[in-house]
């Protein structure tokens, strides 16, 4: 038995024992394996290449030949017309812009505030949390498309002094309210995985409940559900079109007013290009930040 | 004789309908260390859990400088400023750095100014030797490291009492010496501790007293030598006769 090492062994963890590097050279054994590697390497590229030519080459010849290619392009596929169109359908993809940021900072903010009521425990709470239980229970379960109806034209309907007729409004608060509902459960699953003794050395420090939350667990918890909040504000920008139903003039409603002027279909092509202007390169980035987070966490895993 | 800063009188704490804690009566005077030792199960960190409200206890009464602290009345925030607890994970906050781990009460429950809070985080972490540290990450700390970084952040808050427990279980070998001799330089400083631990040895250089804790009962509380080295009850024997034979002792 040592006790009394201790002091001076701290920091070997921080200086390698032994130098590296200087006059090494790779032996023989190993030159041999790197070019066995790099041959092996070169050859997976190879067939990686060969087989997407096949299978591409294969699905693209199918769809050209197929008897019905050349008109489908003239619907589908009429470039000229479909960049004359462009303007317009852009214009109307600033709507679909204007919506998701005003409803994204809105949903932020509700869907925060239903998953810290629903991860409460305080006594004083306790309706709000069967409020928002059942809330986020009807919200989650209906389609938002029957939503964006229900407000849409419901709301008008009561004839409610004050209350807005105008769809662009109306189409925004169903989008809110629906994904306030997703977003809450997402933030409430990230509250949920902060591991209690987190909670247990924050109070033992003598940090408030409050104060627990806003330190500790919050920081920590949409830190960690980042990516899925990047995934819903994806599906967020696409589902705005929805709201077109109700008349406003979107992405989607423009290309719909310009095809049915002209009976083809090319519109709705320059829209969809639209969308995966801005949702591709988002979803990259939710990937690269989803990437970064399990890295994080192993690493966490490994201390 | 002055009052004690921790004073147990038959504590008793169950869940459900298995009693953990059962008739605990202790006294922890001014700058002495008290070590809870006893297998895995025996109540030990449930008694320091329960000295720190984070468990309810079930009878008896707990009273920290004489003020009772199981009285329904008392704000277990406000008693909690007053006590230290590290635990056997660590639990160091992952997503700030070591500082601001250590600033966090200072400032959020003692209403220190950041400066201040950071200036008296940066002069314990130089006396316990991991100023380097301070801008690190917790998990770009060995393990070792991250164990003393939070026995400096529980220290950051001026603890009438400090609670240990089982800190050293979760390391290698190697690691339990340094987080050992830490705790030793806070025993010189005269820092009233109280800990739970598998380590005997470590027992033995740094406890004033050694309370043998079975199935939820103290079976014999007395100086460290008395009880490591003459244990009078069967079942400490036995204990540490199983202890020596797993190398700890």
């Amino acid at each position: 038995m040592n006790q009394e090492v201790g002091r001076g062994s701290e920091n070997s963890s921080d200086s390698a024992p032994y130098s590296f590097g200087g006059a090494w050279q790779p032996s023989a054994i190993e030159i041999e394996r790197r070019i066995a590697r790099k041959a092996r390497s070169r050859k997976n590229a190879l067939v990686a290449a060969a087989s997407s030519i096949l299978v591409l080459g294969t699905l693209l010849s199918i769809i050209i030949t197929s008897p019905g290619w050349k008109t489908l392009s003239e619907t589908f596929f009429k470039w000229a017309y479909g960049f004359e169109v462009l303007p317009k359908i852009i214009l109307g993809f600033g709507a679909n812009l204007f919506l998701t940021v005003i409803a994204a900072t809105s949903v932020a903010f509700f869907g925060l505030i239903l998953a810290l009521v629903r991860t409460s425990r305080s006594p004083a709470i306790t309706p709000f949390r069967l409020l928002a239980m059942v809330y986020v229970d009807v919200f989650r379960g209906i389609p938002m498309l029957l939503i964006i109806l229900l407000v849409g034209f419901g709301v008008p309907a009561l004839r409610l002094q004050g209350v807005t007729n105008n769809v662009f409004i109306l189409g925004i608060m169903a989008v809110i309210i629906t994904y306030s509902a997703y977003v809450a459960e997402v933030i409430r699953s990230g509250i949920l995985t902060v591991h209690p003794s987190q909670r247990a050395a924050a109070r033992s420090l003598g940090l408030s409940n409050m104060q627990t939350l806003r330190y500790v667990v919050l920081p920590q918890a949409l830190r960690r559900v980042t990516p899925p909040l990047l995934n819903d504000l994806v599906s967020l920008i696409k589902d705005t079109g929805l709201v077109s139903i109700l008349g406003v003039t979107d992405a989607i409603r423009a290309a719909q007013i310009e095809s049915s002027r002209s009976f083809n279909y090319t519109p709705y092509v320059m829209a969809a290009g639209i969308f995966l202007l801005v949702t591709i390169p988002l979803t990259r980035y939710t990937d690269r930040t989803l990437r970064k987070s399990i890295e994080r966490q192993n690493a966490q895993g490994l201390a | 004789m002055s009052i004690p800063v921790l004073a147990l009188e038959k504590v008793r704490k169950a869940f459900g309908s298995e009693v953990v804690l059962e008739d605990i009566s202790i006294t922890v005077p001014d700058h002495t260390a008290t070590v809870f030792i006893g297998a895995s199960g025996s109540g030990k960190s449930t008694l320091l859990r329960c000295i720190n409200l984070l468990e309810q206890i079930d009878d008896g009464v707990i009273r920290l400088d004489g003020q009772d602290i199981s009285d329904v009345s008392v704000d277990p925030d406000e008693i909690r400023r007053k006590l230290g607890m590290v635990f056997q994970s660590f639990n160091l906050f992952p997503h700030v750095s070591v500082v601001e781990n250590i600033i966090l009460a200072p400032m959020r429950v003692h209403g220190k100014s950041r400066d201040e809070a950071i200036v008296e985080a940066l002069e314990l972490l130089t006396r316990f030797g991991l100023r380097e540290k301070a801008e690190q990450y917790p998990d770009r700390l060995s393990g070792g490291q991250q164990q003393r970084v939070a026995i400096i952040r529980s220290l950051a808050v001026k603890p009438r009492l400090l609670l240990l427990d089982e800190i050293t279980s979760a390391l290698d070998p190697v690691l339990v010496n340094e987080v050992l001799s830490t705790v030793r330089d806070l025993k010189e400083y005269g820092m009233t501790m109280l800990l739970a631990t598998h380590e005997m040895g470590f027992a033995k250089q740094v406890a004033d007293e050694v309370c043998f804790l079975e199935h939820g009962r103290i079976l014999e509380w007395g100086k460290p030598e008395e009880i490591l080295e003459n244990p009078k009850k069967a079942q400490t024997k036995e204990f540490l006769k199983r202890v020596h034979e797993a190398g700890r002792l």
